[in-house]
């Protein structure tokens, strides 16, 4: 299977109630795994072509604000269409997942893979103070694995949650195994409209507040919910980061290019570890900090100009150098490349 | 054992499918798998070209830039991808359609005349299946048996008749590739 | 304190619906959307369905249609609230949805929304306030401004070789095969708030059929952006947007 298709399985194992898309490469496998495998017949999951990304993430307003596991997905130019919506969503508090399988841009880009999309997605893209917790999956299992995590994080901290993939993981096929289907839940929640119950206020899902006073208490909530996101909710994996001398930061796809050139320096003796941030927002600052307290230098790889590397420079606050290698425009950096770039920007700089 | 493998062609010649085929086998085989497609306009009308790999181990990257085992089935993929052979692997290029032969000298170089075997065949369709066969000569990696269950796992039931047609094929691809260039390991 | 004694239940003639909040309406004196609000209001009372609907508001005057409304209702985004009252009846079927929209949010910012709800047929109600003009910010052109009207951003009066030709969307819907019942009424006089009222009834009772979408327009009018007095700007209504915009039945279901 591959990663898009997983992704899609993945959504109606997880009981999602709904789906709503629009053809995008590299992501339109998800929208066809669905409709042709039409989970309404299996799980009574709702899956519908829209007539615009504008129009997906609007439906999954809808069908959030109902209290549903609702998803989208798209690609990057799609996903700058839904950040209006995001943004409301976020606004009015509502649980929901989008799968962003990122291409390089700006515009119209390329199709090919790209984490261009990063700044976008974790310091925002939408208008107003607001958060999206973003999963960044670097195998087809995680894909898989993260869908369901991203539906139990969105309902738990009612909070749109990103899952930030890209043309490699969404394009490649390995091996994954496929957790069990999962009852979609009928839980009737508070803040659900579900109809006006006799005896009870009617439910208001909205993100408007028409009194400055109101909206900033509305903002202290939400900045409330994101330090205990940030306190919970950190994930992430490192490699090799016992006795390194030097650290690689990376994610997602990248993150597996940049494993393959860890093996190729520590085969030549550099002893360099990885750590791979798998939750992009809330980010593993307290990790990176410790570590760069360790290691005499960093070395952040991604596949665009530049963007997590700010992060990780805020995590490290000078305690150690850090330098950047990236190719873009959806060209893929090599292992070589990425080795040659740590002996002469980190160990020789 | 890790075999990375980049398979290139032109669109229609089978290439995306015999990167499955031998990654589906592999996970018949118990190992770990990566198959990765090259999308996009690439692919329409122009070549294409996946890398699979087959490995005990965990894989990082699924994509590369140097590989074990190059099989090019035209021009253009042979000139894109001899020199990502690592130095001692393996390059398996088709003869038909080729305007020359491969230069590097550091590689062992296979040449295998799938496409005249399948119009022997009577059936162009298990093309791939030749060169997959020609290749499992060479890096025997994957047991047959292993190949046939990977086979009907990619294909639909409907066509699992054909199934001792491409074992055939298979067959063929052994018997036919031929060895031009060997280096000492 | 002979006043006081009116108001008790035999002298009742009138009554608020209980579907209606007790809040103060923020509209302009005159203002048709509090009495469009009033009849879907009664229309939903009367079919007895308060607890088993859901209203989706818009971005417009009424933007604040669920503090009046007393059922469950959401927000949307400016024009696409025909695509999340698709994502609520998606996952509700059984409940009755509608929209409540202005006539930028329906036919300016979220025309492919609307034309693509009623082309897929979503089985909800979509109630559409044109008043020609953008009355929240403050009178502004909407694209059903008519020919040589005024307004903010059309200061000398429409021009329609360079603004384009009002856009008459509730006829472009009632073409569409997806939608089921459309048509158009208004409310600035009692009988006609009354048909108007009827024309949603019967729209929701359709929806119980899944036959399609049912589209209800409502010719009103902005006093405050056309910059009339309430009288005179029912009687410019009937003067130059009835005959633009004829009221009646543009489409109803084959008996
Ligand atoms: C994306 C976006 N663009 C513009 C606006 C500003 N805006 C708010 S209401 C409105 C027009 C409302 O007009 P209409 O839908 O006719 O409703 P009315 O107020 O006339 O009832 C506009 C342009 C907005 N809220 N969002
Ligand atoms: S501005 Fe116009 S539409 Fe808005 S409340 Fe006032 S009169 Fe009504
Ligand atoms: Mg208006």
């Amino acid at each position: 299977m591959k990663g898009n298709e997983a992704l899609a399985e993945a959504a109606i194992r997880a009981g999602a109630d709904a789906y709503f898309g629009y053809p995008i490469t590299p992501q339109s496998e998800v929208i066809e795994y669905l409709m042709r495998e039409n989970p309404a017949d299996r799980t009574g999951m709702q899956v519908l072509q829209a007539e615009s990304e504008i129009a997906a993430i609007n439906m999954v307003y809808g069908a959030a604000g109902c209290g549903k596991r609702a998803m989208t997905s798209s690609s990057s130019p799609g996903i700058s269409l839904k950040m209006e919506g995001l943004s409301y969503i976020a606004g009015a508090e509502l649980p929901c997942v989008v799968v962003n399988v990122v291409r390089a841009g700006p515009g119209l880009g390329t199709i090919q893979p790209s984490q261009s999309d990063y700044f976008q997605a974790v310091k925002g893209g939408g208008h107003g103070d607001y958060k999206l917790i973003v999963l960044a999956p670097a195998t087809v299992q995680e894909s898989v694995d993260y869908v369901k995590l991203a539906f139990d994080l969105a309902f738990k901290y009612r909070n749109p949650v990103m899952i930030l993939s890209d043309g490699i993981i969404g394009q490649m096929m390995e091996k994954v195994e496929l957790f069990e289907q999962m009852p979609r839940s009928n839980k009737e929640y508070e803040w659900a409209t579900l109809g006006k119950k006799p005896g009870k206020n009617s439910v208001i899902v909205t993100s408007l507040q028409l009194q400055s006073e109101e909206q900033e208490k509305v903002n202290l909530r939400l900045q409330a919910k994101y330090r205990e996101v940030e306190k919970n909710e950190v994930r992430f994996e490192t490699y090799g980061c016992e006795d390194a001398e030097y650290l690689f930061a990376a994610f997602g796809s990248c993150a597996r290019i940049t494993r393959k050139a860890l093996d190729m320096a520590r085969a030549k003796g550099i002893k360099v570890g990885i750590i791979r941030p798998q939750t992009l927002y809330p980010f593993p600052v307290d990790e990176i900090s410790r570590l760069a307290g360790q290691v005499k230098g960093i070395l952040t790889v991604e596949m665009n100009a530049g963007q997590m590397v700010e992060d990780v420079k805020l995590a490290v606050n000078g305690k150690t150098p850090v330098e950047f290698y990236g190719r873009f425009g959806g060209m893929i950096p090599t292992p070589d490349e990425i080795l040659e770039a740590l002996e002469q920007k980190i160990i020789g700089g | 054992m890790t075999e990375e493998i980049i398979i290139a062609g032109f669109g229609g010649q089978g290439v995306l499918s015999m990167g499955q085929i031998i990654c589906y086998s592999g996970v018949m085989q118990g190992k770990e798998v990566s198959w990765m497609p090259s999308y996009g306009p690439e692919m329409r009308g122009g070549t294409a070209n996946c890398t699979a790999i087959i490995s005990d181990e965990q894989i990082s990257s699924p994509v590369l830039n140097r590989f074990d085992t190059a099989i090019v089935l035209n021009q253009p993929s042979m000139d894109k991808f001899e020199d990502a052979v690592k130095p001692d692997g393996l390059l398996i290029y088709e003869e038909n359609g080729m305007t020359r032969k491969p230069r590097r000298k550091d590689i062992n170089i296979c040449s295998i005349a799938a496409y005249d075997e399948s119009v022997k065949m009577n059936n162009t369709k298990v093309f791939n299946m030749i060169v997959i066969g020609g290749f499992l000569k060479v890096r025997p990696i994957i047991e047959l048996e292993n190949v046939i269950k990977g086979l009907k796992k990619v294909l639909p039931d409907r066509y699992h008749h054909l199934i001792p047609l491409n074992e055939e094929a298979i067959h063929r691809g052994m018997d036919i590739i031929k060895e031009e260039q060997a280096v000492k390991k | 304190m002979a006043e006081s004694n009116i108001i008790s239940p035999e002298n009742l003639v009138y009554e608020k619906t209980s579907v209606m909040t007790d809040r103060v309406m923020h509209y302009c004196p005159g203002c048709g959307h509090g009495t469009a609000h009033r009849m879907l209001a009664e229309a939903i009372d009367e079919l007895g369905i308060q607890g088993d609907i859901i209203g989706v508001a818009p971005v417009g005057c009424s933007v604040l249609a669920y503090y009046y409304f007393d059922v469950d209702m959401q927000e949307a985004a400016h024009g696409r609230a025909p695509a999340v009252a698709t994502g609520i009846k998606r996952v509700l079927p059984d409940k009755y949805v509608f929209t409540y929209q202005g006539d930028g949010d329906l036919a300016a910012i979220g025309t492919a929304e609307t034309i693509h709800a009623c082309n897929r047929g979503e089985n909800i109600l979509i109630v559409f306030i044109n008043n020609g003009i953008y009355g929240m910010t403050g009178g502004q052109m909407a694209p059903t401004t008519l020919p040589g009207m005024k307004s903010s951003t059309s200061p000398r009066g429409r021009d329609v070789s360079t603004m384009g030709n009002p856009l008459k969307i509730t006829e472009l819907v009632a073409e569409l095969t997806g939608t089921y019942f459309v048509t158009r009424q208004s409310v600035h006089a009692p009988a006609n708030a009354r048909k108007a009222k009827r024309a949603m009834k019967k729209a929701l009772e359709y929806q119980k059929l899944n036959k399609g979408t049912c589209f209800v327009e409502i010719v009103s009018n902005c006093p405050s952006g056309w910059k009339m007095t309430p009288a005179q700007s029912n009687k410019w209504m009937e003067e130059n947007m009835f005959p633009f915009y004829p009221l009646g039945d543009i489409k109803v279901p084959e008996q």
